[in-house]
């Protein structure tokens, strides 16, 4: 194992280095290429691991690693591994922020040096968060991803940046904040003044956590990871600021970034404060329903492509939310599962639309119309993206949506009742959005503007992070226990209190 | 007194003991007489050699941190040395340091007498140096007092610019009332604590701060020291700028010159709460008291700072009021002390991170700032990312770091701020604290907006040219400066190293 070792640490580092390389005057030459590594060590160190993963792991972590910082006296480490939930996480950050590093290197933006290296700052924060074991580093890598986020929406956004960009921070900072006094909580409750989750976890099943310490604690994360994961009502920031962000930043943020509250509330708050959460679990149902239904609504009425997206990226939160709130193994599985579908769907959707965006110039939905005669291939990519994100059988969102209902019908068959009422209305505006860009005839202007213009298929450029957006979702639907034994093994080893439902009806 | 007790008493007096207040003093001096000596086409090398004595003296007193007069009392128990106090001395002629680069740089955009503001500075940084270490509330005033006058001095430098000179009347008036405070709660205590007479040399005399603790101690209900602490807590108060005594702030900061609200941003309230922390020591017997006090100073120091920050275009009136809430976040840390001693390394920690991201901070602004020093609107800042990348990154990284974003060197001070506060149960001052730094943010976050984002102006009228925002080019020790401050802020974030361990171990 010793080779392993320290290869989370590159793959953290390798994107960072790369990024003070720029900032520090590299010539663009150079700096281009070296993007590409950037954005390609971490994906291939991610899959390798994949491949070298136990598919038994119970509840202990692999490839570990330690190193000091300085703050060891107030329990905390760089401490890095990888455990069956973190795993799906971690190969996800990497395929996707390959992806979104292709693309961002042929967009053309302007300033592309500084652009692409404040992706990579972003890249090595994504790595680190699912590679902590550290809860202080944990938060710490999220932040790290975070203030690049704000920079690229203030300076290369579209409409509304600097609103934007204000509203983002504010709402990111509010639900940071919440959450860290969460994690302070644990911290000294645990009575270990440790930060090192695997202790923490330790000692919490060990000697649980007073009663009241865990309602306190447990509600603060799940408001502070439930404003970063846009839990309903607190939301209003995400399709904002999805519709101002450029389509890189908003790949790595809807798609990655913002996991990092689900993966928090499953890794952290779940297994460590269970009195807490099923205190919470009622409140947590009604809000994660008013992400489906009311979001669903909301979602329905946009005539925008970007705001369909952004909106729609909200409402398929509200199905995670729900698996977290069953309190059950197969429900918190599930949640993992939907969270690499939807951080794969959803960054190839942004992608999408920005080729869309592209061609026809426009993001409203009403002055568009027939474009797949002209653009076969897009259209295709663009239907696949859709059905991916509606659920359907074959690709990976078909299964984490699965999961998360057969869990909450165990829970409660209303819930389920309205969870899959979402699913026809999330057909229902994608379906939409992709006939009306594509299908159809065109309006009298845009047939104007599609004769001036005379837009062309996908580039290469564009093809190929779309491609391996595609392939990872077909994968995973095909063969989705290549993620859901580790995950299964270690959910169950670390939920004991849980085990209402294994996740083994996702063995195919 | 006899001439045997004087004789006695001077040999306690250890001169190397002082050697960088000496030496600081000196500099100070020579500095003077080098005006006087040399021609006149020579003088503008006169600030360098101010600087580099600076930094050889920094040097010297880093080589020599742990000297043997740590844990002793020297001249008749006036002074105790400690390890904190080498810290606060390293941290005072670093401040002393960034304050002479920034004012060769303000300076030169001014038609005044240059040297003399080297010298002022010296002094008042010997002075503070000398403050942080008393034992002896005589000494303790003296070195208050010398600060205190030196910033008359240096808030009115200015002299032309009037709101440079209502800001020096202003702090004159407010400062002689806090002085008057402080020294009326001093004579209360000396009065209860007892003894009149100069006690003889090696028995601690009553103004001493032992003694006035052995006095507390003994007597935990006495009203006259009571009325006596909440006084002389209250003149601290003033020079850190806690409401409510934090009126002065805005205006003073506004309109003295941007390297002097450095100091006092800086120099002035580190110094503050360096004597803050060793009085909380001398009146821990009257905790039931100081706590309260404390306490309720904290929460409402950190709501008006932060909601009257919010409302500022002006960002030297911006950052004196985020200053305050900056105060507020300090002083958790010292209640939280009562209860966990480790809380002080976090103060140290705090004051030490806050230092590096407002000389960045400040930095940027003196060169941003235009002939008029007390004019500094946001809307100044308007595309300085693309004429100035380095200042604009310089600006981002010190308004990030004081908002208290990871993985910058302020978080870290806020997350062991909030760690030691849980720990000691102040809930509600934390959830206090946290919904200021929420609210920090959107002010921060609106300036590096001004300077970073392409902002819609709008346009001159025909004919005229665009007013250009008045910016002076970055010269290299300024770029030195700021670059290492930058770099201080980030490495500090990520590494926090021998620093942490030695304040948390101590």
């Amino acid at each position: 194992m010793t080779m392993h070792v320290d290869l989370l640490l590159v793959s953290i580092a390798t994107p960072l280095a790369v990024a003070l390389a720029i900032f520090a005057g590299m010539p663009k030459r150079y700096s281009v290429k070296l993007a590409y590594l950037g954005f390609g060590v971490p994906a291939a160190i991610a899959l390798w691991l994949w491949s070298q993963f136990p598919t038994n792991p119970g509840d202990t972590y692999v490839f570990l690693s330690a190193y000091d910082l300085g703050l060891e006296l107030l329990g905390i480490r760089l401490k890095l591994g990888l455990n069956g939930i973190s795993l799906p996480l971690f190969v996800m950050a990497g395929v996707v922020g390959l992806a979104a590093g292709l693309y961002a290197i042929q967009s053309g933006a302007e300033r592309l040096k500084i652009y692409l290296a404040l992706l990579l700052v972003m890249q090595s924060g994504l790595m680190g968060v699912f590679a902590s074991v550290d809860i202080f580093f944990f938060y710490f890598f999220h932040e790290l991803a975070l203030i690049p986020t704000f920079i690229m929406v203030g300076i290369w956004g579209g409409r509304d940046r600097s609103y934007a960009a204000m509203k983002l921070t504010v709402y990111l900072t509010v639900g940071a904040m919440l959450s860290l006094i969460g994690l302070i909580i644990v911290y000294y409750q645990s009575g270990l003044e440790s930060f090192d989750l695997i202790t923490l976890r330790q000692e919490a099943v060990a000697n649980p956590i007073s009663a009241t310490a865990q309602k306190y604690g447990f509600g603060l994360l799940l408001f502070g990871f439930g404003i970063l994961v846009s839990l309903w009502p607190f939301h209003t920031w995400a399709p904002l600021g999805y519709g101002a962000a450029p389509s890189s930043a908003a790949m790595l943020h809807a798609g990655v970034l913002k996991k990092f509250g689900l993966y928090g509330l499953i890794q952290i708050a779940l297994p460590m404060l269970p009195v807490g959460a099923s205190h919470w679990s009622g409140v947590l149902t009604v809000l994660a329903l008013g992400n489906i239904l009311v979001i669903g609504v909301i979602t329905m009425a946009q005539r925008d492509l970007k705001q369909v997206i952004g909106y729609g990226s909200v409402m398929h939160m509200g199905y995670a939310f729900l698996g977290v709130a069953s309190l059950s193994v197969i429900g918190a599985g599930g949640v993992v599962l939907m969270m690499v579908a939807h951080g794969l769907s959803v960054a190839l959707l942004f992608l999408l639309s920005t080729c869309v965006h592209h061609r026809t110039h426009t993001f409203d939905l009403t002055e568009m119309g027939g474009l797949a005669q002209k653009t076969p291939v897009l259209a295709a990519f663009f239907v696949a993206a859709t059905m991916a994100s509606i659920g359907l059988p074959g690709f990976a969102n078909f299964w984490g949506e699965l999961a998360i209902f057969v869990a909450v019908w165990k829970f409660s068959p209303w819930v389920a009742a309205g969870a899959v009422a979402g699913v026809v209305i999330s057909a229902i505006y994608g379906l939409r959005a992709a006939a009306s860009v594509f299908f159809g005839s065109p309006t009298e202007t845009f047939s104007r503007v599609l004769a001036q213009t005379a837009p062309v298929d996908l580039r290469w450029g564009e093809k190929i992070p779309a491609l391996i957006l595609v392939v990872a979702l077909l994968f995973i639907g095909f063969w989705p226990r290549s993620l859901s034994a580790p995950l299964n093994s270690a959910l169950q080893a670390i939920y004991p209190a849980l085990k209402v439902l294994p996740l083994e009806i996702v063995r195919k | 007194m006899n001439l045997e007790l004087l004789q006695s008493a001077a040999a306690d007096n250890r001169w190397g003991a002082l050697f960088p207040e000496l030496l600081l003093g000196c500099l100070a001096l020579l500095l003077l007489v080098l005006e006087i000596v040399l021609p006149k086409k020579h003088h503008s090398a006169i600030p360098s050699v101010a600087i580099l004595g600076q930094i050889a003296l920094l040097i010297a007193l880093i080589v020599h941190f742990r000297t043997g007069f740590i844990g002793q009392t020297t001249f008749n128990g006036l002074l105790r040395h400690s390890v904190e106090g080498q810290f606060m001395r390293v941290f005072f002629l670093l401040t002393s340091i960034l304050v002479s680069i920034l004012g060769v740089v303000s300076l030169s955009r001014q038609r005044m007498p240059r040297i003399e503001f080297f010298h002022i500075v010296m002094v008042v940084s010997a002075a503070m140096m000398l403050l942080v270490q008393s034992h002896h509330f005589v000494l303790f005033f003296v070195a208050l007092e010398t600060v205190t006058i030196g910033f008359y001095i240096l808030v009115s430098y200015y002299r032309t610019n009037p709101l440079s000179l209502e800001a020096g009347l202003k702090y004159l008036i407010m400062g002689a009332l806090s002085s008057s405070i402080l020294l009326f709660g001093i004579v209360l205590l000396y009065g209860v604590v007892g003894n009149p007479a100069l006690a003889p040399a090696g028995a601690a005399g009553s103004m001493d701060f032992s003694s006035v603790r052995q006095f507390l101690a003994l007597h935990p209900d006495n009203f006259l020291a009571k009325v006596g602490i909440v006084l002389v807590l209250s003149g601290v108060a003033f020079k850190i700028g806690t409401v409510p005594f934090q009126i002065w702030v805005p205006d003073v900061y506004q309109g003295a010159p941007t390297p002097v609200t450095a100091f006092l941003a800086v120099g002035s309230k580190a110094a503050g709460f360096a004597v803050l922390i060793v009085l909380a020591g001398v009146f821990a017997p009257y905790q039931k008291l100081v706590i309260p006090v404390l306490a309720s100073m904290a929460v409402a120091t950190i709501l008006f700072g932060n909601l009257a920050a919010l409302t500022q275009f002006n960002v030297k009136r911006l950052i004196g009021l985020s200053g305050v809430s900056h105060a507020g976040y300090l002083l958790i840390g010292v209640i939280a002390a009562y209860t966990d001693p480790a809380a002080l390394g976090a103060v140290y920690f705090y004051l030490f991170a806050y230092l590096l991201a407002s000389f960045a901070v400040f930095g940027v602004m003196t060169h941003v700032s235009g002939a008029n020093d007390a004019e500094q609107e946001l809307e100044h800042y308007a595309d300085l990312a693309k004429t100035h990348p380095f200042l604009a990154f310089v600006l981002a990284v010190g308004l990030g770091s004081l908002a208290g974003i990871p993985p910058l060197a302020g978080f870290i001070g806020k997350l062991m701020i909030f760690l030691t506060a849980f720990h000691a149960g102040l809930y509600a001052l934390l959830g206090v604290a946290i919904l200021g730094v929420v609210v920090s943010i959107y002010y921060y976050f609106g300036w590096i907006k001004a300077a970073v984002f392409a902002s819609w102006r709008l346009p001159a009228p025909a004919g005229e040219a665009q007013a250009e925002a008045p910016r002076v080019p970055v010269g290299w020790p300024a770029k030195l400066a700021l670059g290492s401050l930058a770099l201080g802020s980030i490495v500090l974030g990520f590494y926090q190293g021998p620093l942490v361990e030695w304040l948390i171990l101590r």
